[in-house]
């Protein structure tokens, strides 16, 4: 996984309320045996249309789109189905934060094992960002802090574990290997209470 | 000592290590579930790093994501729909042998949806943890076990470690109470709460089911409702185990035996929330005002009754459901042409689905416009089915009898609509595109997806209904 730190970008807005895994990757992409190159198929079935040609009308389609690391998106985003190829999906087409008033737990735990920042803020802050498309914000998860082009600041919080991992660029399995004694003392408790 | 929820005994049993300011909880998980999407790039982090599996005996997989509905050809193979689809199996067949793991995978008598089976084989116990990569795990919360879906990295953990790394949720208390009339369902219940509590009503939370009406339920119908927790948001439901429970799982192949089932049984009887014990939200529901239910919008919190007017939109998300879905406001969804009928999926493939279906099925024709598929749950239910001559009922009111798994559902083996046709489904999504691109999905009962089939439009069950038990 790679680090975590801080960026700038511009945003582009989904806001669209609970869209859901099967909307950020539809189900017939995942027969693959990859985490990789999953980019392509992100949000495919609103990319493109019905004969395979992108819809220009689409947020993502569009040339102010290009290069947006940002996604605000609209209340719940990531319901529904536990499919980790949907941050795998966002992270390849180039989302590195995801913004919303409500993101669903198991793609929130999903995207923030992938270094995806995904970060609920409050419905105030929220709507400002859903009505204004395009404005370059730049976010250090550091400082929890969301710096808008007028000055302003957003402060967020993400779980302080999480956040650990993100800006060491680690994964938890690492931690969780560390705890192979407990485990074992743990598994030799219940035995010993099972015998 | 503090009144504690069925909740907090579950949680509290699997702590390996307590959750601190600073790092999660380190929590054990007895029983893992895998299948063939969400585990190859788990099983090839394993492989890279050099880790083997820490408990093969407590890891059980089966195969139903990917896999055709259809019988083998005639040099019996199954005929996948993309060479992806056939890899992917072949990937987990090997991962499995090569780490160890017991597959229930072609031929196996006991393969099926892996929430039709870790029940059916009595893996799925009460007390229990119990992880999958795949949201609808919160169908084994029917028996007393915390069960939750998780992603493939978390899948990876499970494998290597047993355990999970997790922030302790809430809970929330929905309380149901008073009968469910003729013609009513396990299935309109959920959907009805699901309505009540909006989609994202139980984000953060652990549902706890409770009350005389959930009390009456039968296993297989406490499943269904525990099935869509996740539709409501929530990591998982949860049902106290009790006579019911504990009937259901006797004798089954993985259940305790002899003293141990006797141990089992006076530990599982502890687990209930204690008098005054504290939820951190609670709904009251009344049974009596459920009529059967469907969904008329794009996601499962966008429910009706089947003969209530469907509501004005209140938002351009509104409008937008209602045009994707060609579904007028003010009219009740009652009516609405048909043109596929999907009976099956973790949610509503179980026996008594198949039997409710069928008795309305029997010595009727369904109209001539619509598909219809019965898909069961698991080649178990599928022999017991045909052990009692359901195929037959099936087939001889013009159904489609298939092979069990997810097919229809999540559309991902070639069973899928085309774009613009209404699918009544008994399963768990009606999200845009879930059951092809462009296909409309309205779930609903196995009773209200058997008489729409047979009127060709969406139709209420309780008009088939025996005079005496519609009353």
């Amino acid at each position: 996984m790679s680090p975590f730190d801080a960026l700038r970008s511009r945003t582009v807005v989904l806001p669209h309320e609970n869209i859901d895994t099967d909307r950020i990757i539809p189900a017939r992409f995942l027969t693959t045996t990859q985490r990789s190159g999953l980019g392509r198929y992100a949000f495919h079935d609103w990319r493109y249309r019905t004969d395979g040609s992108p819809d220009p009308d689409f947020v993502l389609n569009r040339p102010e789109a290009r290069g947006a690391q940002i996604l605000v998106a609209g209340r719940n985003f990531g319901c529904g189905s536990s499919r980790e190829h949907a941050p795998w999906a966002l992270l390849d087409a180039g989302i590195r934060v995801v913004l919303s008033s409500e993101i669903a737990d198991i793609f929130r735990g999903n995207a923030l094992k992938n270094g995806l920042l995904a970060v609920v803020l409050s419905e105030g802050e929220h709507r400002y960002l859903l009505d204004h498309p395009g404005i370059e914000l730049a976010v250090d998860l550091a400082a929890g802090q969301i710096e808008l082009p007028d000055g302003g600041r957003f402060d967020f919080a993400i779980d302080g574990f999480a956040r650990r991992c993100l800006l060491a660029g680690v994964d938890q399995l690492g931690f969780l290997l560390q705890q192979a004694d407990a485990i074992a003392a743990f598994e030799q408790q219940r035995q010993r209470e099972a015998a | 000592m503090k009144p504690r929820t069925l909740f907090d005994k579950l949680w509290d049993s699997h702590v390996v290590c307590a959750e601190t300011a600073d790092t999660p909880a380190v929590l054990y998980i007895d029983l893992h579930l895998v299948h063939e999407v969400t585990s190859p790039q788990a099983f090839a982090e394993l492989r890279a790093r050099g880790l083997g599996v820490r408990r093969p005996e407590r890891t059980l997989a089966t195969l139903d994501h990917s896999t055709p509905t259809t019988p083998p050809d005639d040099l019996g193979q199954y005929v996948y729909a993309s060479e992806d689809a056939a890899q992917q199996v072949a990937q987990l067949e090997t991962n499995c042998a090569e780490f160890g793991i017991a597959l229930h995978g072609w031929g196996s008598a006991q393969r099926g949806i892996v929430h039709v089976i870790g029940p059916e084989l009595g893996a799925t116990q009460p007390g229990m943890t119990i992880v999958c990569g795949d949201s609808h795990t919160s169908t084994h919360g029917a028996f007393g076990a915390l069960a939750f879906g998780i992603g493939t990295t978390e899948v990876g953990h499970v494998l290597a470690t047993q355990c999970l790394l997790q922030r302790k949720p809430k809970t929330l208390a929905i309380s149901v109470d008073g009968p469910l009339g003729p013609g009513v369902t396990a299935k309109d219940l959920v959907l009805h709460i699901i309505g009540r509590i909006g989609v994202n009503g139980g984000t953060g939370h652990v549902i706890e089911y409770r009350g005389s009406t959930i009390a009456a339920l039968s296993m297989e119908e406490r499943m269904t409702v525990c099935n869509m927790a996740i539709e409501a948001g929530a990591r998982a439901g949860l049902i106290a185990p009790d006579d019911t429970t504990i009937a259901w799982l006797k004798g089954r192949p993985q259940a305790p035996r002899g003293v141990a089932w006797e141990r089992a049984v006076t530990q599982w009887r502890t687990l209930k929330s204690d008098p005054g014990a504290r939820f951190d939200r609670e709904v009251k529901i009344d049974a009596r005002e459920i009529r059967p239910t469907v969904t008329y919008g794009t996601h499962p919190g966008m429910v009706a009754a089947i003969d209530a007017p469907v509501p004005a939109a209140a938002s351009a998300q509104d409008r937008r459901a209602l045009a994707y879905m060609q579904v007028e406001a003010g009219r009740p969804m009652a009516g609405l042409a048909v043109d596929v009928v999907f009976v099956g999926s973790c949610t509503n493939s179980r026996l008594s689905d198949l039997r409710a279906a069928a008795e309305l099925l029997r010595g009727r024709r369904i109209a001539p416009r619509v598909r219809m598929l019965v898909v069961p749950g698991s080649v178990a239910v599928q022999r017991a089915a045909e052990a009692e001559g359901l195929d037959q009922v099936f087939r001889a009111a013009g159904a489609e009898w298939r092979e069990p798994g997810c097919s229809m559902c999540i559309a991902m083996n070639g069973d899928l609509a085309r774009p613009g046709q209404l699918v009544v489904s008994t399963s768990n999504r009606n999200f845009e595109g879930r059951q092809g691109p462009g296909a409309r999905t309205v779930l609903a009962s196995p009773l209200v997806a058997a008489a729409s089939a047979l009127a060709g439009v969406i139709a209420d069950p309780r008009d088939l209904l025996p005079q005496e038990q519609a009353a």
